[in-house]
């Protein structure tokens, strides 16, 4: 430990960048740059939602879009995400007027605890902007990488399912 | 206090005020909680701070077991932003805790005794200034020689790591004839490897010093607020009222949170910097920083007749229970006495030890001592089947326990149970119609998936089977008890109690149950936290019985008040109303007042604590009442197996699971769903590794938890007998799916390839080699 007296490094005093997070400029400032997006959008910028529970990319609670692109937030170094769209859970609905992604979860009983929640419907999103009729084999694959320990997962590819259903004109 | 006896009154008829109340108990109303937690808005313990909060950090130990010698915090207090730095010298109270034996220090000062014990914490003003104050800290070590095994603790060959001793509690099980023998004798040793409950929301906590210092606020992730303030409150030295806890988000908890862990670190800190703390555990931290499963090793022998009837059991267990007491004690008394599994037995000798080591301490998991217990029993049940040329399902129909049984601790089993119908609905369920690898020949349904290179033609096929007994709520003489404080006000129903929502979704059934007791529509839940009494624990599959029944009793008293205010008001006897739908309704007459009406500008509230029936201690020979109550539950499971990559494919679980009435329905079936799921991950992945007392896996990457793809199709069937003795007829539902799931999987693989497995988790170097 060369530095141990020193305080947190900063990008020095008169450095910042910005962020584009759902649809808003965010000037982040005196920051040090080893965080990650997880990290600053949860603790710089308030937004909560979405969650860390293994900051290793095996969990997928962190999921956020980064220029639409699926991406774990805690493997990405926030200042590295500069002029890239960035869409978080609070990003996918507003307050109140849930997705029908977000209902069909609470409708289906796919949440219990939650953790894994928000991750869960950034994925389900975008495997449904691909895949709008998924097979429930499609749907383990394309959303294996989000964990969660409490379901076992069978009423979250039911919500899945009424999802795809209810788009396609079907009844839920 | 009375027991509640009946379950509340339900109608289908028509109410006069509009649709009927929906969300009552026997629905599936959403969770209250719901949209939020889909919406990233629900705060978890995680996501509190407070204006001007500092972070803490926590240094461990790395090893196993060592002298300190000396240590110097002089590198951290040197590093701007670092606020406070605390060890066991600044510990104003008692030294240690624990929920049984308070054995287990708030930061090590002579000894450490694992991988990863606490020995200093520090507050700064970033997670990054506090990594490198950790860093900065010199601790010099004593490295001692560890216990590793725990046969070595049981039979007291290696001298005492800990001044009370290396063994946490012995117990004995003597019943009947114990020279009996049968004509089938069947034998074998099992092994259940340490698990981690790993639910995804990490330990985190935000500790509010009142001013002066006089007290303190934590909003913490636990199962337990009043056990929690007591800890604390005592190794804080303050009055337990100076301690106020609120129930922060909890992101899952599977008994790891009902030890404390971060608590006393956060308050200690806010105390010391007069400032708010937030401590937020990595996941490499949680590893260390909470109990788990305890490791096993069994070894059983049943007698039998010919014909398969159990004649007498013999067991040794002996868990380790690493190097802190936590409940190890109250674990290895669930394993000894469910060593008979949910069969008939006579005649047993059972030898039980719940011993210290220098591994990671361990306490409750779900299934809290009878998951280890299953695993063996059930795998004698399959070897007693061999012996007697039956099939599982037919030795397990031959013993299955019945309602008057007695157990092997003399306890005589007065619960509805269904463990024939339990086995029989099992078996009624459809196997999978898929052929091996799938219908359409896709490569992913293959053991290991598409990435690997198992050929279709050799996998192999298998069926097992599992059926459990489990126990409900507290046992050995515990006062367990819920509080509820119900508040009826102009036709809206708030709720108070401190019972820890989890994840189980006790928030929604407590709707449920005051909508059907008072006629409500609206119901609003207050905070959780210590301002009402204790609730117990969510643990032991409890709440529903013991929180459920409190707030029944509440919203009972209140009734009781209405009734009286509407009799007085209309000159009728208050015993002849009831609630039918919205409206408070003479039963003899015409009389119908809509509850909203009766109660305008009214208010009308009550408490009310439910107790189970008293249970009492074990005798020296493992005899007495000692548990509540118990559930029963049969898995069968069918698995593809790849002979030469040892890879294992779960293709589905079935159970019919004995659930007393089905109160909210989808809840149950999550918490069917959720179990299964982690009897499956004991089963074929889950198990924290240590080698010479270090974690080798501590983290998502080498610890695997099952995915979407590893969880098999379920299909359950609801066994619903409302049992008299619950206040809503209900069982507890969480533990049962988790217990006897992994030894059905277990079973499967062995159907598959013939292989005489007797350890779990099953590795691939297990069925390969
Ligand atoms: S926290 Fe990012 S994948 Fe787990
Ligand atoms: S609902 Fe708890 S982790 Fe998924």
């Amino acid at each position: 430990m060369s530095d141990t007296t020193a305080a947190v490094p900063t990008t020095g005093s008169n450095q910042m960048y910005v962020l584009h997070v759902n649809g808003v400029d965010h000037e982040i400032r005196d920051a040090w740059l080893g965080e990650s997006l997880l990290y600053v959008l949860r603790e710089r910028l308030g937004l909560m939602g979405s969650k860390g529970a293994c900051e290793q990319g095996e969990c997928g609670s962190c999921s956020v879009l980064v220029d639409d692109e699926l991406v774990c937030g805690c493997l990405v170094l926030a200042a590295s995400a500069t002029g890239q769209r960035i869409v978080t859970i609070e990003g996918v609905a507003p307050v109140g007027a849930p997705s029908d992604v977000q209902q069909a979860f609470v409708d289906a009983g796919a949440v219990q605890c939650g953790f894994c929640t928000p991750g869960l419907i950034m994925a389900t999103h975008a495997l449904l902007d691909r895949s709008p009729e998924p097979t429930e084999y499609e749907i383990r694959e394309e959303l294996s990488g989000n964990v969660c320990r409490c379901t076992g997962y069978g009423r979250i590819i039911e919500a899945v399912q009424r999802v795809a259903v209810a788009r396609r004109g079907g009844a839920a | 206090m009375s027991a509640t006896t009946a379950t509340t009154t339900t109608t289908t008829t028509t109410t006069t005020t509009g649709a009927p109340v929906t969300g009552r108990l026997g629905d599936s109303p959403v969770r209250p909680d719901g949209i939020a937690k889909v919406q990233g808005s629900f705060a978890f313990s995680g996501d509190l701070s407070a204006d001007g909060s500092l972070w803490g950090a926590t240094l461990r130990s790395p090893h196993p077991y060592a002298r300190i010698v000396s240590i110097d915090l002089s590198g951290a207090w040197a590093i701007n932003g670092v606020e406070a730095v605390v060890t066991a010298e600044d510990v104003p109270g008692k030294p240690t805790y624990g929920l049984i034996d308070q054995d287990q220090p708030v930061f090590a000062s002579e000894y450490v005794r694992y991988v990863g014990e606490p020995v200093a914490a520090v507050a700064a003003n970033h997670p990054e200034t506090c990594r490198r104050a950790l860093a900065a800290i010199r601790v010099e070590y004593e490295v001692l020689e560890p216990l590793t095994d725990p046969e070595r603790a049981a039979d007291g060959t290696f001298p005492p790591i800990h001044p009370n001793g290396n063994v946490f509690r012995h117990q004995r099980i003597v019943r009947g004839d114990t020279e009996a023998t049968g004509e089938v004798v069947v034998e074998s040793d099992y092994e259940i490897g340490m698990q981690d409950q790993a639910f995804l929301g990490l330990e985190a906590a935000l500790a509010i010093p009142d001013p002066g210092g006089e007290g303190v606020e934590l909003y913490v992730a636990t199962q337990w607020l009043h056990e929690d303030r007591g800890q604390i409150a005592a190794c804080l030295d303050l009055p337990a009222e100076k301690v106020r806890l609120t129930l922060g988000g909890v992101g899952g908890a599977f008994g790891a949170r009902e030890d404390i862990s971060l608590q006393v670190h956060t308050c200690l800190l806010a105390l010391r910097t007069g400032r708010p703390v937030r401590i937020a555990y990595s996941r490499e931290e949680s590893f260390l920083g909470h109990v788990h499963r305890h490791p096993a090793r069994i070894w059983m022998r049943h007698h039998a007749t010919r014909d398969g009837k159990i004649v007498k059991i013999e067991a040794r267990i002996v868990m380790d229970g690493g190097a802190y007491a936590s409940t190890s004690s109250a674990v290895l008394i669930n394993a000894v006495t469910h060593m008979q599994g949910p069969y008939k037995c006579e005649n047993a000798v059972v030898d039980g030890w719940a011993v210290r080591t220098n591994h990671l301490p361990c306490g409750a998991m779900r299934g809290f001592g009878v998951v280890q217990a299953c695993f063996a029993h059930e795998g004698q049940m399959d070897r007693l089947a061999a012996a007697c040329g039956l099939d599982p399902v037919e030795i397990r129909l031959r013993n299955a326990m019945e309602t008057g049984d007695r157990l092997i601790t003399g306890q005589v089993i007065e619960n509805v149970a269904p463990v024939r119908e339990c086995i029989l609905e099992t078996a009624a369920l459809p196997l999978p119609d898929e052929p091996v690898g799938g219908h359409d020949g896709d490569p992913m349904r293959l053991p290991g998936g598409a990435g690997l290179t198992a050929d279709r033609s050799h996998i192999r096929r298998g069926i097992g089977w599992g059926v459990a007994i489990k126990n409900l709520m507290y046992s050995e003489g515990f006062d367990d008890f819920s509080t509820a404080r119900v508040t009826l006000r102009d036709g809206v129903a708030s709720l108070k109690f401190a019972t820890a929502e989890v994840g189980q979704g006790f928030v929604t059934l407590a709707g449920q149950i005051a909508r059907s007791v008072l006629g409500v529509d609206d119901v609003v839940l207050e905070p959780i936290d210590t301002t009402v009494g204790s609730a117990g624990s969510t643990s032991a599959s409890r709440q529903t019985w013991m929180s459920g029944g409190a707030v029944d009793g509440a919203c009972r008293l209140v009734r009781e008040q209405l009734f009286a205010h509407v009799g007085a008001q209309h000159g009728v006897d208050p015993l002849r109303l009831a609630i039918d739908g919205r409206d408070v309704v003479d039963t003899m007459g015409d009389l119908c007042v809509p509850v909203a009406q009766a109660t305008a500008g009214l208010v009308f509230e009550d408490t009310f604590e439910h107790h189970h029936r008293p249970t009492e201690e074990l005798d020296e020979n493992g005899q007495g009442n000692c548990h509540t109550a118990f559930a029963f539950v049969a898995h069968r499971a069918v698995v593809d197996v790849d002979p030469e990559l040892g890879l294992v494919k779960v293709v589905q679980i079935a159970t019919a699971q004995d659930v007393g009435r089905a109160l909210n329905p989808l809840s149950v079936i999550g918490q069917i769903e959720g179990g299964i799921a982690q009897g499956v991950g004991l089963a074929v992945m889950e198990e924290i590794v240590q080698i010479d007392g270090r974690v080798r896996n501590a983290n998502f990457t080498d610890y695997l938890l099952p995915t979407f793809l590893d969880m098999p199709d379920v299909v359950a069937t609801l066994i619903e007998h409302p049992d008299p003795m619950a206040p809503l007829g209900a069982k507890g539902v969480g533990e049962p799916p988790c217990i006897s799931s992994t030894p059905a999987v277990v079973a499967a693989i062995r159907d598959a390839i013939g292989k005489d497995l007797t350890r779990t988790p099953v590795r691939p170097s297990d069925i390969v080699f």
